[in-house]
């Protein structure tokens, strides 16, 4: 919300968006940028599951089934999961520290923008030729084949521009976090998601450069002549599997434990108790993360790496389940024992327990090597991950829609409506990929657009699917609720649930563009609640109120974004027209050339008076 | 919080800071004499020709090593306290880095 409420048109409030480098409104921007492509996403899935609903279809065919399918993998887990969990990064993480935004303003916007550009890249390959189709893991061996259209090249330069958003994003959460905390809020004080949030951000700044590297030397190959993945001239195949690998594994963690941190959120509101053993919950999260980087190569059992490093890689996999397990019994521990109160939310977290669990189980069967070997791209991995993604990020995600729901845009979704999105989608989800497990273990491979009659997959395949029509049911129910309470939602105070315990809940719904009016002195672990204990219905002030100085808003972000997405499309046909490589020229120097004005222009922000501050906190008090 | 982490600090004692600094010059002068006798030795290793390329590659690679370390400690001031954080991470990017090149070379390349 702007600093002084007024109505203002559509234009204006549009150039606001482009242009802004508030944390909360960039917490919006990927929300409604992750589920738009949530949808899309969600709208592949469909037909996937339709064309695989019975033998012998013919809904999408061959190469047009290996574009929706690679379309699917790939924008859910870069377009929807990452910005979507960015969403409450940006959204909560600030005030859960106490701070009035995060480190690099700036940079927030361009990471954002960067992500966008990327993604729309991404999908422009749907109107130029064809998608990418080597599915989203994009094995060299399969893309550097793939010569019909230039799908590849859009997978490789559009992940790399959104690649570079979401670095800067982690970053800039690091140094937020480290820097920016309130006075008193020491490290072991933090709220589990800021930690989660820490712990993710160091896991991006590590795990995404091999991605990037992988990507570079990908384009090389595809577009201008190398050759580090082609045998053929001295290169090496099996390169990119673990550069997109040591990414990879790290990538599936960077997803779940925000969706830890935000069920550890949940768990201990609804549960109106302190989260139980918290400084081991800290302590599993900095392992998983660790451990996470030495267990790629079980994606590669069968590549044929040999004996050896097969099992060092199945010991080191299996051991993760020990930290991941220490979890879910604090977990456990937190609603033991508490007044738990079922809210939509707590339905999610409470479903997402056993969810999980059972993708943790096979997790552990596909990290034994020799087992892997009947396992491995057979339907049982797609059950497996699907359970921890969906069961774990996707539920996680939901789950923090609900309940931030109130705190982002100051009005309180609709609970009953809320209620049966999540038993739609909760049914839904096991209806579609319980049975997957043993549609593998009966021998159905991933990836394939279809099947023979009489092999017993007929009844699996066709429960899939309709399981699927259940989760797009329920999406459209929260869309519907979405609608709804925008339009007449009840407005809610900042305390929105009336058990908020972190920071967050202390401040206004929608917060203020400052956030906190005054520092918070932070005197203990949940520090809201701990006032509430005593009595209080504020936060006790570190500093006296003053001037409050804020950064500007900036178009350079969306133009030097906007720079690279040009560029793209220049060398992505640089091989083929005239045209390709003066375009790529042009946007680059769209880049720099607005980078360079960055630099130049002087921009020391601006000051919102005391005064105003004084007046804007006294409406907020009456309202 | 300590963001404001290699300016000095006035109220400390000026007598106190000026040493502190006069020996803060020798030690970054000491490192620029050895790193620049560290890239002559660099040079004659390579232009030598009785050396073989076997002894040569690792060596300037340890060199280049000692240069960083020498960069790091002495003109960035990472041994300087509110320094951890930046220690942290960089020592763990070289922890995951190595482990990569180690499996490369073990898994991929013999
Ligand atoms: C106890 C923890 C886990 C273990 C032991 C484990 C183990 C494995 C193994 C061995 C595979 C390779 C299977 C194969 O391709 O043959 C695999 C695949 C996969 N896992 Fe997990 N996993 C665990 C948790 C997770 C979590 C938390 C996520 C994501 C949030 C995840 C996401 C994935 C994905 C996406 C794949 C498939 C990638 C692909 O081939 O497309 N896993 N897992
Ligand atoms: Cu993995």
């Amino acid at each position: 919300m702007s600093t002084i409420a007024r109505k203002k048109g559509v234009g204006a409030v549009l150039w606001d968006y482009l242009t802004t480098v508030d944390h909360k409104k960039i917490a919006h921007l990927y929300l409604i940028s992750g589920g738009f492509f949530f949808l899309l996403g969600g709208l592949e899935a469909l037909f996937i599951r339709i064309q695989l609903a019975k033998p012998n279809n013919d809904f999408l065919v061959g190469g047009l089934y290996n574009e929706v399918l690679t379309m699917h993998g790939t924008t859910m887990i870069f377009l929807a999961a990452m910005p979507l969990i960015f969403a409450f990064m940006n959204a909560v993480v600030p005030l859960q520290i106490g701070a009035r935004d995060v480190a690099f303003p700036f940079l927030n916007a361009l990471g954002f923008w960067m992500f966008f550009f990327g993604g729309l890249f991404l999908n422009c390959s749907w109107f130029l030729g064809g998608a990418p189709d080597a599915g989203w893991t994009s094995y060299a061996s399969l893309s550097l084949d793939s010569k019909a259209h230039h799908g590849i090249d859009f997978y490789t330069l559009g992940l790399q521009i959104s690649g570079f958003g979401t670095l800067m994003g982690g970053i800039n959460f690091l140094v937020t976090i480290i820097n920016m905390r309130a006075p008193g809020m020491t490290f072991m004080r933090m709220p589990m998601f800021t930690w989660a949030t820490f712990v993710t951000s160091a896991l991006i700044l590590f795990a995404f450069p091999p991605l990037t590297v992988g990507l570079i030397f990908m384009m090389m190959d595809r577009l201008f002549g190398g050759n580090f993945f082609n045998p053929a001239a001295g290169g090496n195949t099996i390169i990119w599997e673990h550069l997109f690998w040591v990414f990879g594994h790290p990538e599936v963690y960077i997803l779940v434990l925000p969706a830890f941190g935000i069920f550890s959120e949940i768990f201990a509101t609804f549960s109106r108790k302190r989260l139980f053993g918290y400084s081991s919950m800290v302590f599993a999260t900095v392992l998983i993360a660790f451990l996470g980087f030495m267990v790629w190569a079980h994606h590669m059992f069968t590549v044929g790496m040999g004996p050896i490093a097969n099992a060092i890689f199945a010991v080191a996999t299996m051991t993760i389940a020990v930290p991941t397990g220490v979890k879910i019994f604090n977990w456990l521990f937190t609603m033991w024992g508490g007044s738990i109160k079922f809210t939509t939310p707590m339905h999610y977290a409470v479903a997402f327990i056993p969810s999980f669990v059972m993708g943790g189980v096979t997790g552990v069967m596909l990290a034994a090597a020799a087992a892997d070997y009947q396992y491995h791209d057979s339907y049982f991995v797609v059950a497996h991950f699907h359970y921890v993604i969906v069961g774990g990020v996707v539920f996680a995600l939901l789950a923090g829609t609900h309940y931030w729901w109130p705190k982002m845009f100051g009005r309180m979704l609709n609970e009953t409506l809320g209620k049966m999105t999540f038993w739609l989608f909760f049914i839904g989800f096991h209806l579609t990929f319980f049975i997957q497990h043993f549609l593998g273990l009966t021998g159905m491979p991933r990836r394939v657009f279809t099947y023979l009659p009489n092999q017993g997959w007929e009844t699996g395949n066709f429960v899939s699917t309709v399981g699927a029509f259940f989760m797009a049911a329920a999406t459209i129910i929260l869309l519907i609720n979405i609608v709804v309470t925008t339009a007449k939602g009840e407005k809610v105070p900042g305390d929105a649930w009336g058990d908020g315990r972190t920071l967050e809940w202390a401040i206004a719904s929608p917060p203020p563009v400052y956030n906190f009016a005054q520092t918070p002195l932070v005197r203990g672990l949940d520090a809201f609640w701990l006032e509430k204990m005593e009595g209080k219905k504020e936060l006790t002030p570190a500093e006296p109120l003053g001037d409050i100085h804020m950064p500007n808003s900036s178009f350079l972000p969306f133009v030097i974004a906007f720079g690279l997405f040009v560029a793209a499309f220049g060398f992505t046909y640089h091989n083929d027209a005239g045209w390709g490589l003066p375009v790529g020229i042009l946007g680059l120097l769209i880049t720099l050339g607005s980078m360079f004005l960055r630099s130049v222009i002087d921009d020391h922000g601006f000051h919102i008076h005391k005064e105003e501050v004084l007046e804007l906190e006294k409406k907020e008090a009456n309202a | 919080m300590a963001n404001q982490t290699n300016s000095g600090n006035e109220r400390v004692d000026l007598a106190y800071r000026r040493r502190k600094n006069a020996e803060e010059m020798r030690h970054q002068m000491i490192a620029f004499v050895l790193m620049i006798l560290l890239t002559l030795i660099a040079f004659a290793a390579v232009g030598y020709e009785e050396f073989s390329h076997w002894f040569v590659v690792p060596f300037i690679l340890l060199l280049a090593a000692v240069q960083v370390a020498f960069q790091l400690y002495y003109f960035m001031h990472m041994s300087h306290k509110g320094h951890e954080f930046p220690t942290m991470f960089i020592y763990g990017g070289v922890a995951v880095m190595l482990l990569l090149v180690w499996a490369f070379t073990t898994v991929i390349w013999w």
